[in-house]
C-alpha cells in the first residue's frame, strides 16, 4: 500500500507528524547526536521572549506519578541572539522550523511577530499565550478571552502573512472552547492544544513547596487524558481548524489517540527527557499502526474519533 | 558537539553488590565504556516499561573498562534514595537497563604531573577513583580525602586505595576516621601535601566550602556539581546553577552540559533557591 505519512497543518505540509514540544528539545543542537534533526516533522523552538531572561530558580522541577511539575520561568537569550545564533544552525541541519515566541504584553507579542517576519526558513509560528501579563496582575493571557485575543491579533497584525499562526492554549480554563473561538477569530490558522497544567507539589520534610517557584507546569502521561479531551471538544466545535495536539505521548499508539481526536500533527515534550529518542520510536510506531488500522495516510485519520457510523 | 559521544544502550547487569550504604553495580555497555572519561555520568530509565517515574537518574560513572571488541563494562556506585535508585538496586543480575551516556563534561587532567587533592562526599567518591588512576597514569601526586556523615557512608574500595598516595577518612559521627567534617581537616592537607590542584565531588555545600578554601588559597578547584536533572542532555533547563563566564557575566546555565564538572571559583554557591543579582536576564 502507498501510505501518506505527511500531513498538513495550518495550510503548511509537513513531512511527517511528529514534532518536538516547545521548551522540551533544547535548541536542537543537543539531540542531534541522538538522530537527524530532519527525521522530525518540524522542531518547534523553545518559546523566546524580546529580551534575554534568566529564567526561576531553582528547584525548578519535581517528578510527579506519571509525569512533572517545571518552573523554567522562560529562560532563554532572547529575539536578536535567538535569530542570529539559532535560526542559522537549525536551517543548516535541514530541520523545518517553528517559532514560538511569547511576550509579557501585547506589544511584545506584536514586536515579535514583526521581528520574525522577515525570516526565511521558518515554516510557522506558534504564540505561547500561555505566560503572565505584566499588564494584567500577571494573569495567563490564554486565560482570559480578551487578553488572548489581543494578542493573537497582535501577531496577525505585524506578521508576514504567509507565515501561519498557531495559538498554543492553556487548558486551565472553564472552557477551551471559548478560547479557541477567540484566537480563530483573531486570526490564528491553528491551535496547539495542550500547553501545561499548573500544579505544585509540597515538600512534606522541608513543609514548603517543593520548587522555588512555588507553582510549576505538569506534564507528562498524567495530562494525556485532559489533553485528549481539549482537542476532541476543539475539533467537534471547529472542524476546520488544525490542531497540533501534545501533551503526554510516549508511544505510537498515544500519537494515535490525539490524531483520532482531531490533531494533524503531535509534538512529543517530557517523553524526550526520559529517551531521547523518544521521538524516533513515536514516529516509527505510529506509521505502523496507521497502516496496520488500514488508514491510507495521516489525514485520513485525524478526527476518526468523532464519527458516527459504526 | 554536545555530548558528541552520548547514545543509549540497554545494559546488562552484571554484578550487583551492597557495599556499606551503597551498591557496587556494573552493566555492560559495549562500546560506551571507551568513550568514557572520568568525571562523565550516564542516565538510567528506571521503574520498567509501565512505571510511574518518567524521568531517568542521573549516576556518576564510578569506573569504567573497554575490554576491546564491543565489550566494556560502566561501574557506578548507587545509594537507595528514592523510589527510582531503590528500584535500581534491587535488580538481580541479568536484568537490562536503558543507559545513555557518556553524558556532561569531565575533570581536565594537567598535561604535566601535578600534586592533586582528591575530596569525595558520601557517594562522591565514585568518580575519584578513576580519575586518581588517570593521574597516577601521568605521574601525578595523588591524595584523597573521603567524607561522609557515618562510616558505612563512606565508599573506599580497597583496590582504589592502592591507586593514591594517601587517604584520609572522615565522618560526621566519628564513627570512622577523623571525626568532623571534611572541610575542617582540609587546610592542614592541602598544606602538608603541597597540593596544587583540589579535585572534588559531593553535595554542594561540601563543594561550596571546599571552592572557599580552594579561593582563600588561590588553588584551581575542578568540581562536580550535583543538581535536580530531569533529561541529563541539555534539553530541559532545570539542571542550571549561576555561573560566571570568563568576562565576568553570571548566567543560569545547565550543569548537566556545563557540567557535572565545573571550576569551581565560576559557580556563585550562596544563592540557594534564588537567582544571584545580576544574573544575566534576571527579571
Ligand atoms: C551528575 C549527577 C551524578 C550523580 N551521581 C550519583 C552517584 O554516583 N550515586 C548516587 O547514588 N547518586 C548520584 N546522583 C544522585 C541521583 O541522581 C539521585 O539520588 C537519584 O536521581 C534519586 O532518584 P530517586 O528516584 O531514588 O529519588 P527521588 O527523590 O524519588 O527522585 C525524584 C526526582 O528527583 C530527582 N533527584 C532527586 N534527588 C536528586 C539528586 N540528588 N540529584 C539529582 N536528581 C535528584 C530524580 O532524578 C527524580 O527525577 C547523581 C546526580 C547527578 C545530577
Ligand atoms: C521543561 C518544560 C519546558 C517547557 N517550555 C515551554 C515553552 O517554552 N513554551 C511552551 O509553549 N511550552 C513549553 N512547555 C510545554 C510543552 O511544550 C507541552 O505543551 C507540555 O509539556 C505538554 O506536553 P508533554 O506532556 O509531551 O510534555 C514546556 C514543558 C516542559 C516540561
Ligand atoms: S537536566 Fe535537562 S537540561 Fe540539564
Amino acid at each position: 500500500m502507498n501510505f501518506d505519512f505527511t500531513t498538513t497543518l495550518a495550510g503548511t505540509i509537513f513531512p511527517n507528524p511528529i514534532f518536538t514540544a516547545s521548551g522540551c528539545a533544547g535548541s536542537g543542537k543537543e539531540l542531534i547526536q541522538f538522530f537527524p534533526l530532519t527525521d522530525l516533522g518540524a522542531v518547534v523552538t523553545k518559546s523566546i521572549m524580546l529580551k534575554p531572561r534568566s529564567g526561576r530558580a531553582t528547584p525548578r522541577m519535581a517528578e510527579t506519578p506519571s509525569g512533572m511539575l517545571n518552573s523554567i520561568g522562560l529562560q532563554g537569550p532572547g529575539i536578536a541572539a535567538f535569530l542570529q545564533d539559532d535560526i542559522p544552525w537549525l536551517k543548516s541541519k535541514g530541520a523545518r522550523i517553528v517559532v514560538s515566541i511569547a511576550g509579557e504584553s501585547v506589544a511584545d507579542y506584536a514586536e515579535l511577530a514583526r521581528l520574525i517576519s522577515g525570516v526565511s526558513g521558518i515554516s510557522a509560528v506558534e504564540v505561547n499565550i500561555s505566560c503572565p501579563n505584566v499588564e494584567s496582575r500577571g494573569q495567563v493571557f490564554s486565560c482570559n478571552p480578551v487578553t488572548a485575543h489581543a494578542a493573537i491579533s497582535a501577531v496577525k497584525k505585524n506578521i508576514d502573512p504567509s507565515l501561519p499562526i498557531i495559538a498554543k492554549l492553556s487548558p486551565d480554563v472553564t472552557d477551551i472552547t471559548e478560547i479557541a473561538d477567540v484566537v480563530i477569530n483573531a486570526g490564528a490558522d491553528g491551535l496547539a492544544l495542550i500547553n501545561t497544567l499548573l500544579g505544585m507539589v509540597i515538600d512534606t520534610n522541608s513543609m514548603k513547596p517543593k520548587l522555588a517557584g512555588k507553582t510549576g507546569g505538569l506534564s507528562g502521561p498524567a495530562i494525556r487524558p485532559v489533553a485528549v479531551r481539549a482537542i476532541y471538544q476543539v475539533k467537534a466545535r471547529f472542524p476546520q481548524i488544525s490542531i497540533l495536539g501534545m501533551g503526554g505521548v510516549t508511544n505510537g499508539r498515544e500519537a494515535f489517540e490525539m490524531i483520532l481526536a482531531g490533531a494533524s500533527a503531535v509534538s512529543v515534550g517530557t517523553a524526550n527527557f526520559g529517551n531521547p529518542l523518544a521521538t524516533m520510536k513515536i514516529k516509527a510506531e505510529l506509521q505502523e499502526l496507521l497502516i496496520e488500522r488500514g488508514f491510507a495516510s495521516v489525514a485520513a485519520a485525524v478526527g476518526y474519533a468523532h464519527r458516527e457510523e459504526d | 558537539m554536545i555530548n558528541k559521544y552520548a547514545h543509549a544502550v540497554d545494559a546488562e547487569i552484571i554484578s550487583n553488590k551492597r557495599v556499606g550504604a551503597y551498591h557496587h553495580m556494573v552493566f555492560e555497555v559495549g562500546a560506551m565504556a571507551g568513550q568514557v572519561r572520568p568525571g562523565n555520568f550516564v542516565a538510567i530509565s528506571v521503574g520498567g516499561e509501565t512505571s510511574a517515574m518518567v524521568l531517568r537518574r542521573a549516576f556518576a560513572i564510578h569506573r569504567s573498562m573497554d575490554r576491546g571488541g564491543s565489550g566494556g563494562v560502566v561501574e557506578l556506585v548507587v545509594a537507595p534514595h528514592g523510589g527510582g535508585s531503590k528500584w535500581l538496586t534491587s535488580l538481580e543480575v541479568h536484568r537490562k537497563v536503558n543507559i545513555v551516556g557518556p553524558l556532561g563534561t569531565a575533570f581536565g587532567i594537567p598535561t604535566e604531573p601535578v600534586r592533586a587533592l582528591l575530596v569525595g562526599g558520601g557517594y562522591g567518591s565514585a568518580p575519584l577513583f578513576g580519575l586518581a588512576e588517570v593521574l597516577k597514569s601521568r605521574g601525578s601526586r595523588v591524595d584523597m580525602v573521603l567524607g561522609a556523615s557515618t562510616a558505612g557512608k563512606i565508599y573506599a574500595p580497597l583496590e582504589g586505595k592502592r591507586a593514591v598516595n594517601s587517604l584520609t577518612i572522615t565522618t560526621d559521627d566519628g564513627s570512622a576516621g577523623l571525626h568532623g567534617k571534611v572541610s575542617d581537616f582540609l587546610p592542614d592537607l592541602i598544606a602538608a601535601s603541597g597540593t596544587e590542584i583540589i579535585y572534588s565531588c559531593g553535595p554542594m555545600g561540601m563543594l561550596a566550602a571546599i571552592s572557599k578554601i580552594a579561593g582563600e588559597l588561590d588553588l584551581v578547584h575542578q568540581c562536580a556539581v550535583e543538581e535536580a536533572m530531569a533529561c541529563g542532555i541539555g534539553v530541559c533547563m532545570t539542571c542550571v546553577l549561576p555561573l560566571r563566564d570568563t568576562n565576568g557575566t553570571i548566567r543560569m546555565q545547565r550543569s548537566c552540559i556545563e557540567g557535572p564538572v565545573v571550576d569551581g571559583s565560576r559557580v556563585i554557591w550562596d544563592s540557594p533557591r534564588a537567582i544571584p543579582e545580576g544574573t544575566w536576564g534576571a527579571q
